[in-house]
Order: C-alpha cells, then sequence, then structure tokens
C-alpha cells in the first residue's frame, strides 16, 4: 500500500463530500492510502489570494510544511483552487526570494519550516501517469459501457501551471474514462472553458452564463453526464438549474466527479460514493451497471 | 635585461572620446599619472583619438620622440585596434609593438563615481604599459583564396546570391536539399506589395541558375563536412539518389503519366499535402532542374521484395530509348574546394498545432497561410479554385489571424515580420476569389517598407474587416442559430471594448517564421553561432549583418531571423560582394596572435588534440608531436592552458606579456 499525504480542502468536508466519499475508496481500491494532514487549515484560495496574494500564500505555505513534516513522497490535493494555490506558493518560494522571506518568517512563528520541495499532485496526475491505465482496468467489474460522458476539466489544474497535460486541450481525463468504458464526447471543446466560478455568488447573470454555456453544449453533443474533478466546478454546474431554466432554457444534465464514474465502474455502491447529493439525479442509470455485482 | 628596458620608449594617449570617457575618467589625471611610469616617455590626453589628426598625432610624436612602443586608452579594441596598429604602422613602428587599453566599455560606460573610474582607468593603463615593454615584433602572413563559392540553400537568398557570383565571373555550387531550387516563395502566390506574381520574378532566376555555365547546380543534395579555414574549405556533399540519371532525363515527364499508378495517390508536400502525387513525379511545373525523381518510400519497384511483382515498370518503358531511370542509383558523396561559403538554408513555419485552441487539425476549416498560398495559386490544388476541404464549398466568411506563434513568450517571442503583410496579401487575393467577408485579427499591424502602408489603407479601403485582438481561440460551439455548423472566433475587440465571437467558415492562421528544427546541426557543420531563439548570429547587428564570426563564412535570408523578399535579395546580395571583396583581393592577412608549439618540450600526451574548436591541432604520430596549422588557429588560447608541459605558446599572449600585464595592474594602489 503506498501512501500520500491527503490534503482535503474545505468543499471535500462540505459542499463537495461526494467527492472525498468517492476518491477515498477508489484510492484504496488502488492500493493507495490518503493520510490527511494534521490541523491543516484554509488553502488559501479566491478571496484571500483576491485580497492578498502574499497571505494567502502564508497560509498554504503552512499546510505543505504540515505536509513535508508528515514524511510521505507527495500531497495530493483533490480540490482545483488547493491544487492551484498549493502549486502557486511553491512557484513563488522558487522564483520570488522576497515572498519566499515573509513565508519562512511566517512559519518560524508557528515552529514550522518548509523547504519547497513537496509535489503537489492532483488524483487524476496520480490515476493516470503514477498508478497507470492498465491497473485501473484490471479493477473495473462493470464497464460503463453506453454512458455518454463530457468530460470537464475546469480551468484551474491546467492553467497557468500545466504540470501533466496541455493547457488548452487536456486529455487525461478522456482517457481515464475510456478507460473504465465510458463513451467519451470527443474533443468537447468546452472542457476548460470558466465554470462561473464565484461569479454566480458576486455577479450571477456572467457568472450563471458560463455554467448555462457548458451544460447547453453538453446536452447538444449527446452527453447524459458530466465528469467533473473540481468540487466548485460541479457546485456550479449542479446547482443553479432553476435559476439557468427561469432565465433561459432547461439543461438539466447531472455533473459527477470523476471518481464517483470510477467507483461505480469499481462495482461500488452508488450511495456510498455519494451520487444521491447531486441535485440532478444520475438516473435512471443504464441498468448494467446501476446495482453492485456481487463478486 | 638593463640595457634592453632602457632602450624602450613608449608614447601614450588617453582619448576622451569626446564625453562618453571624459564624463567618468579624468582623463588629464591619467595622463599625467602615467607619464610617471618606468620607460614612458610622452603621455598626452585627447578629443579623439581615432580621428585624423589624432593618428597623425602617433606617427609625428613617434618620430620626434623616437617612440618604439604605443599604447592607446580608448574603447573597444574590437572597434579601433586596427586602426591605431595603422597609424603605428605610419609611423615605422612595427604594428604588434602597440597595445589598447579599454577604458570606455570596460570603465566610463559601467560606472557612476568619477573617482572611482579614473583610479581604474589608471590601473588597467598601467598594466598595458608593463605589457607593451614585453611585445615582441610580429609579421602578419598572407593566405591565398581559393576562388571558388559554396552557396548552402536554393532558396530566393541562395539564387541571387549564387547569381550575383556567377555574373561576375565567379565559379559557384550551389547546394540544395530538395529536389528543386526555389524555396517558400517558389510556393507563394502572389508577392507583397505590388501583388506582383511570385513565379513569374521567381522562375526565370531559377531558370538561368540551371543554365548558368558558372553554377553547378547540386539539387537533392546535403552538405555533411565541412573542414579547413577561410579561403580554403574542403567540403563534402551527399547527393541523394533520385533514381533518374540527371544528365539523361529531358523533363518530358513520359514516366510520370505511365506510372503503374493511374491515379495520384501519395501526399504532394509541394502543394501542402492539399494534393496528390504519383511515387514518379516533379515537385512543380517550372521545378529546376527540370529532373523528375522516384520515391522509394512508394514506388512499387521498392517493395517487390514483399508483394508480388505488381510493377510492370512502365515508366523504364515510357522513358524508352533515353533510359534515365536507374533503379539501382546509391548515395554518392562529392568533394569541392572551396575559398567562401554563404549559409541560406531559410526557416520553416511556426507548427499551427502547438497553439491547439486554434483547432488546426482539429477543424477541416483551418488552414495555415502556406496552405492558402497554394490554395489561390493558379498550379495549386484546386487550380485556383478556393473552395473548403469537401472540395466544393466556396467559404462566404474568412477570418486570418495573426501573430500565430510569434509574439508570445510561450512560444516564439519575437514579431516574424512577414505575416501582417502577407495576411493582408492573401485577405486581398481570398477576397478576390470568392467575394467573402474577411476579418483580420491583428495585434498590431505593422507595415514598415516602401509600399506597405499605403497598402493596408487600400485593404481598408477594400473593405476588409480589421478586428483588434489575439484570438482567444477557434472553437465549433454554437451559441445562436447563425453559428450553427460555422467556426466561431473568440476575440477581445481591444477597440471596442468587449469581447467578440465571429462565426466563419474558413480561418487562416498566419503562422510565423522560426529556425528549422535541425538549425543546429548546420550551425555545429559551419562553426557558426546562433541567438538564443536560434537564427544563426551575424558578426555585429549594425555593422556586419552579413558576416560570421567565422571568417569567410557569410549568411544571408531567414536563417539569420525573420525578413521579406526585398531585404533577402539586398542580403544575399551583400554576402555575394562580402565574398568576392575576397576572393579579388586574392589573399588574406592573418591574425599573427596564433598559437605554436614549442617541439622540443612537447611530451606527445595529446591534451590539446580534442580541445581545439577549429581542428587546428595535428599529431606527427612519428615524431610524437603536436603541431599547430597557423591558418587554421584563431588565437583562442585553450590548447595554450591546457598544455601540462606549458609547450604551446601564443603570440601576444606570452607568459611573460600576461604576467607582466598582471603585476602591472596589482601594482597600482
Amino acid at each position: 500500500m503506498v501512501k500520500y499525504s491527503y490534503f482535503p480542502g474545505c468543499s471535500l468536508k462540505g459542499t463537495g463530500r461526494a467527492y472525498e466519499e468517492s476518491l477515498l475508496p477508489v484510492m484504496k481500491a488502488l492500493d493507495i492510502e490518503l493520510e490527511e494532514l494534521d490541523d491543516w487549515n484554509c488553502c488559501g484560495a479566491t478571496a484571500y489570494m483576491a485580497v492578498d496574494e502574499v497571505k494567502a500564500c502564508v497560509m498554504a505555505s503552512r499546510n505543505l510544511a504540515i505536509a513535508e513534516k508528515l514524511g510521505h513522497r507527495e500531497l495530493m490535493a483533490p480540490c482545483s483552487a488547493c491544487y492551484l494555490v498549493l502549486n502557486k506558493t511553491k512557484h513563488y518560494i522558487h522564483e520570488s526570494p522576497s515572498v519566499h522571506h515573509v513565508l519562512d518568517e511566517a512559519l518560524k512563528v508557528a515552529n514550522l519550516s518548509y523547504s519547497g520541495n513537496i509535489p503537489v499532485k492532483h488524483p487524476l496526475d496520480v490515476l493516470v501517469n503514477t498508478i497507470g491505465l492498465d491497473a485501473i482496468k484490471k479493477r473495473v467489474k462493470n464497464p460503463l459501457k453506453g454512458l455518454k460522458v463530457a468530460p470537464y476539466y475546469g480551468c484551474q489544474i491546467v492553467r497557468p501551471y500545466s504540470t501533466f497535460d496541455d493547457q488548452y486541450n487536456p486529455t487525461t481525463m478522456d482517457r481515464l474514462l475510456e478507460a473504465i468504458g465510458c463513451t467519451v464526447v470527443k474533443d468537447f471543446p468546452l472542457k476548460t472553458r470558466c465554470c462561473g466560478g464565484s461569479l454566480t455568488g458576486t455577479l450571477p447573470e456572467p457568472g450563471l452564463l458560463c455554467s448555462y454555456i457548458i451544460l447547453k453544449e453538453a446536452l447538444k453533443r449527446g452527453a447524459d453526464v458530466i465528469a467533473t474533478v473540481c468540487p466548485l466546478c460541479q457546485f456550479n454546474l449542479d446547482g443553479y438549474h432553476d435559476k439557468i431554466e427561469a432565465k433561459w432554457e432547461s439543461v438539466r444534465i447531472p455533473t459527477v466527479y470523476f471518481t464517483q464514474l470510477m467507483g461505480l465502474a469499481f462495482g461500488m455502491n452508488e450511495r456510498e460514493l455519494g451520487l444521491h447529493r447531486g441535485f440532478i439525479p444520475m438516473k435512471p442509470l443504464p441498468a448494467a451497471f446501476a446495482q453492485p455485482v456481487a463478486t | 635585461m638593463e640595457m634592453n628596458q632602457k632602450e624602450i620608449r613608449i608614447g601614450f594617449y588617453v582619448c576622451h572620446c569626446g564625453s562618453n570617457i571624459a564624463a567618468m575618467v579624468d582623463c588629464p589625471d591619467v595622463a599625467k599619472y602615467v607619464g610617471t611610469l618606468p620607460n614612458v616617455v610622452l603621455s598626452r590626453d585627447y578629443k579623439y583619438m581615432c580621428s585624423d589628426p589624432g593618428q597623425e598625432l602617433i606617427a609625428k610624436d613617434i618620430a620626434e620622440h623616437k617612440l618604439n612602443r604605443i599604447v592607446v586608452a580608448s574603447c573597444s579594441p574590437l572597434l579601433h585596434e586596427h586602426t591605431f596598429r595603422g597609424a603605428v604602422e605610419a609611423g615605422g613602428v612595427n604594428p604588434f609593438f602597440f597595445h589598447m587599453v579599454n577604458i570606455r566599455e570596460h570603465d566610463s560606460w559601467v560606472h557612476t563615481d568619477r573617482k572611482e573610474a579614473t583610479e581604474k582607468a589608471k590601473g588597467l593603463s598601467q598594466a598595458a604599459i608593463a605589457r607593451v615593454a614585453k611585445h615582441k615584433k610580429l609579421e602578419q602572413k598572407k593566405v591565398p583564396i581559393h576562388p571558388d563559392v559554396l552557396v548552402v540553400g536554393g532558396g530566393i537568398a541562395g539564387i541571387h546570391a549564387a547569381m550575383t557570383l556567377a555574373n561576375a565571373g565567379k565559379k559557384v555550387y550551389l547546394v540544395e536539399r530538395e529536389p528543386s531550387i526555389g524555396g517558400h516563395m517558389a510556393k507563394f502566390d502572389k508577392t507583397f506589395p505590388t501583388l506582383d506574381c511570385a513565379a513569374c520574378i521567381l522562375t526565370p532566376k531559377m531558370s538561368a541558375v540551371g543554365s548558368h555555365p558558372n553554377i553547378t547546380l547540386l539539387s537533392y543534395s546535403e552538405v555533411t563536412k565541412m573542414s579547413g579555414y577561410v579561403g580554403n574549405y574542403d567540403v563534402t556533399v551527399k547527393r541523394k539518389p533520385r533514381y533518374i540519371n540527371e544528365d539523361l532525363c529531358t523533363g518530358c515527364q513520359d514516366c510520370i503519366s505511365h506510372c503503374v499508378f493511374k491515379e495520384p495517390k501519395f501526399a504532394d508536400e509541394f502543394n501542402e499535402n492539399l494534393s496528390k502525387r504519383r511515387p514518379v513525379y516533379i515537385p512543380f511545373p517550372q521545378a529546376t532542374p527540370q529532373v523528375v525523381l522516384i520515391d522509394p518510400e512508394v514506388c512499387l519497384n521498392f517493395k517487390r521484395s514483399v508483394l508480388t511483382d505488381k510493377c510492370k515498370k512502365t515508366c523504364v518503358e515510357a522513358c524508352g530509348e533515353k533510359k534515365a531511370i536507374d533503379f539501382t542509383q546509391k548515395e554518392t558523396l562529392l568533394d569541392i574546394k572551396v575559398g567562401t561559403i554563404i549559409v541560406s538554408t531559410g526557416f520553416q513555419t511556426f507548427d499551427a498545432k502547438r497553439i491547439p485552441q486554434y483547432g488546426y487539425g482539429k477543424y477541416p476549416g483551418v488552414y495555415t497561410a502556406l496552405e492558402i498560398e497554394r490554395l489561390v495559386n493558379t498550379s495549386g490544388p484546386t487550380g485556383g479554385h478556393v473552395v473548403l476541404r469537401d472540395g466544393k464549398t466556396e467559404p462566404k466568411s474568412i477570418g486570418i489571424i495573426h501573430c500565430v506563434g510569434s509574439r508570445d513568450k510561450k512560444t516564439n517571442r519575437w514579431c516574424s515580420r512577414v505575416c501582417c503583410m502577407y495576411s493582408m496579401k492573401l485577405a486581398h487575393l481570398l477576397k478576390e476569389h470568392t467575394g467573402a467577408e474577411v476579418y483580420n485579427f491583428y495585434i498590431d499591424m505593422r507595415t514598415p517598407g516602401k509600399g506597405y502602408e499605403e497598402f493596408y489603407d487600400k485593404l481598408l479601403e477594400e473593405g476588409n474587416h480589421f478586428i483588434r485582438g489575439r484570438v482567444g481561440e477557434v472553437t465549433d460551439w454554437a451559441f445562436t442559430k447563425e453559428e450553427e455548423g460555422k467556426l466561431v472566433i473568440r476575440v477581445e475587440d481591444t477597440l471596442a471594448g468587449y469581447v467578440r465571437r465571429i462565426p466563419v467558415d474558413m480561418v487562416v492562421l498566419a503562422t510565423g517564421i522560426e529556425p528549422h528544427s535541425d538549425s543546429n546541426d548546420v550551425r555545429r557543420l559551419f562553426n557558426m553561432s546562433c541567438g538564443s531563439e536560434g537564427f544563426f548570429l551575424e558578426r555585429h547587428p549594425k555593422l556586419a549583418p552579413v558576416n560570421t564570426f567565422n571568417d569567410g563564412i557569410y549568411i544571408a535570408g531567414c536563417c539569420q531571423g525573420p525578413r521579406d523578399i526585398p531585404d533577402t535579395v539586398a542580403q544575399a546580395g551583400a554576402a555575394a560582394a562580402e565574398c568576392m571583396a575576397l576572393i579579388d583581393k586574392g589573399h588574406i592577412e592573418q591574425e599573427p596572435n596564433t598559437a605554436f608549439v614549442l617541439a622540443d618540450e612537447c611530451c606527445g600526451c595529446k591534451s590539446c588534440l580534442p580541445l581545439c574548436p577549429y581542428t587546428a591541432i595535428t599529431f606527427d604520430e612519428a615524431l610524437g608531436k603536436a603541431s599547430i596549422n597557423e591558418a587554421l588557429c584563431k588565437g583562442c588560447g585553450t590548447c595554450v592552458a591546457a598544455c601540462p608541459s606549458g609547450s604551446i605558446v601564443q603570440n601576444l599572449f606570452d607568459d611573460e606579456e600576461i604576467f607582466s600585464e598582471i603585476k602591472g595592474v596589482l601594482a597600482y594602489e
């Protein structure tokens, strides 16, 4: 069993708990144990980043320092916003001596230190590039045959740091979904387009428009479901259908985490994977994989 | 030794260089100090030492004060060492009894404290005074020049350079790796801003090259080896097999029409793969030489061992008595000797797939500019009829995206210089051919050149749309009915101040110019340098733009940096003139700062052999000694520093001279 340090961030304990509920058993099934950081704090994303970038990095650096202390080789951050701010902080530590100095001083107060070396990985990267598609295919019990999925990556895991895939045309999730039997919408043109981010809360009109565009195009291309890697994307694409319908038209299509689809393919129970938590239910599921098969 | 020191009479001059030096260095103070040093007979400061009166002053002082050593503290030796050596020689003293101190680039220009800068000038001058006393009399050697010239690359640059030289009576070898000369220009339809037909102005030059008695055209060939030195280069050229005897082929092309492949089946590179050709083909109608070639990758005759003998060799039958087809042809090597070389190997266009958000290779409606050049060309894949890849639909709206791959830190940082102009040329031609609405998306319109801005005006008057903004993406997701089935260009219109979506049928990507992917191999082959972007480096960006750091090797055209046809031709002419200047002089004077081996002391360890970047060192196995070819040695000093027995000495940089210089600078308090 390989161990990774695990930074859940606030979303995976709240609005995005279905992500954690599906991530942990899927990783376990692939012999990966995630050890949650002790006493982790806010990653520093969105609001903090907008107010004071350096202070946001201070918050991120504390999590990095704790992860380094824990001693595992890599830190896994499933939420795209956490993933970005942790990587951004690492970038500043390497590129900006003045920011590095501030972070060092701040960590000293908490009796911590950070060398800047622990890699921050997204589960998608670990699953496809470390564990590998062959190992994943071996775990598949119920290939999701006939399920047409629009792969939606959002912006933060590929921009500005494209550590494991192309910035504008990522394909890692496409390949992963194909490996578990899904039919993938080929060259989904909106795969890295903005979901609306936090605009849905502050300036609803353009925010909702962003979500509407993605949902509409996924439906138009015949998708049964949208697969996402990010809790904020899932929240935006799943949570505002009433408003979108009132403003434009009905574009009801479920948006789920890629790990939930993996869990289904691995034969796990849909409730245990948090599939009941979505506003737009992923129903009816094709009969072949609706129920776990006894092994 | 005492006696010798007393005979040395040094004259010292410190130059103000207007205010370039004098503003930061107290020149009279430096002159005063140096005047107190041993052996210094005379010490002056002067406003412009490089001026005629300044040079005459040196000659006059030599006569009046019986000076036999001269030191000038001024600018970089790169600029005026030659000037002052001349002045010293004019005064009757060996030009190598001179030394130059750089107190401009190394001192006044880089410091801000006048007192400190003055002190530094004194220290550097003191070092030079101590050094020049140890200088030895040296003679410049003359080496004859081989009058033949090698031109590498047969695009418009190579063609023009070869023709210029050949018309002046010089023998030229023109090496081109493709089956025909012509380069990129041969693919163009029209040329900006005059819109004259590229083929009409190029092909007469191509055929003139092909028939010129002074030009040996080596097409479908590559230079594989070069050794030697300025005036005497030995070059090996690899001649790739065409499977056609060039001397026997008349260019009748009967073999092509009789090929067993009734329909052309294989991607035609000349038409940017927009059409097909047969295994036996001629790249384009005006190809020079007018000789066909056979592609062994697809010709059935070369697959006979695998397949049953499908090929009836109908081409051989068609060729008949001429007997030009030779399936047994092998690659051959040709050794030639030349005195000077022009490298004009051109460029490649940016690979549009590197920017996936523009959809090249994903959406069939997206084209590169070079594909459009072929598409609008009468001899192109559709005979000049502009249709989409389905072969029938005429585009009703066309978007041309400028700066694809250029001016972007993620791809190429430089401006490719020609894209604004060629994009407008294509806009004009596409509009003329199809009557479509044409949109240009630009960052800045860059139209410096004779008649270029006027061309931009003309395009505006024709009703072409110009939208300022870097395009975000080309996509096929439609938001409105009008967008269904179209390619949508999403762009922030930075003049209007909002994001626009423009649906079009055809997208043209104005891909930029970049160095060939194998330009590094060419660079190494000819011992040239290149800048960080990979273009070959000129010796001086303003004053020696076609020279390289390797004497006798010149560069012309886009291999040195992006440029248009007029600039390329001007540069090719300049490179040809540089060759002629050397050839007509008949010999080269070599710098005497070369290294030599003290044969008695050489222990034969061969440490120096692999270090020499100019392969100037050879080893005599019989004697067990190394020796250095003076003509090849560039005086870099690497071998001198590396020799474990200290048996390599370099003129102008022997131990005595260098240690005296060090002692001189250290003696300054």
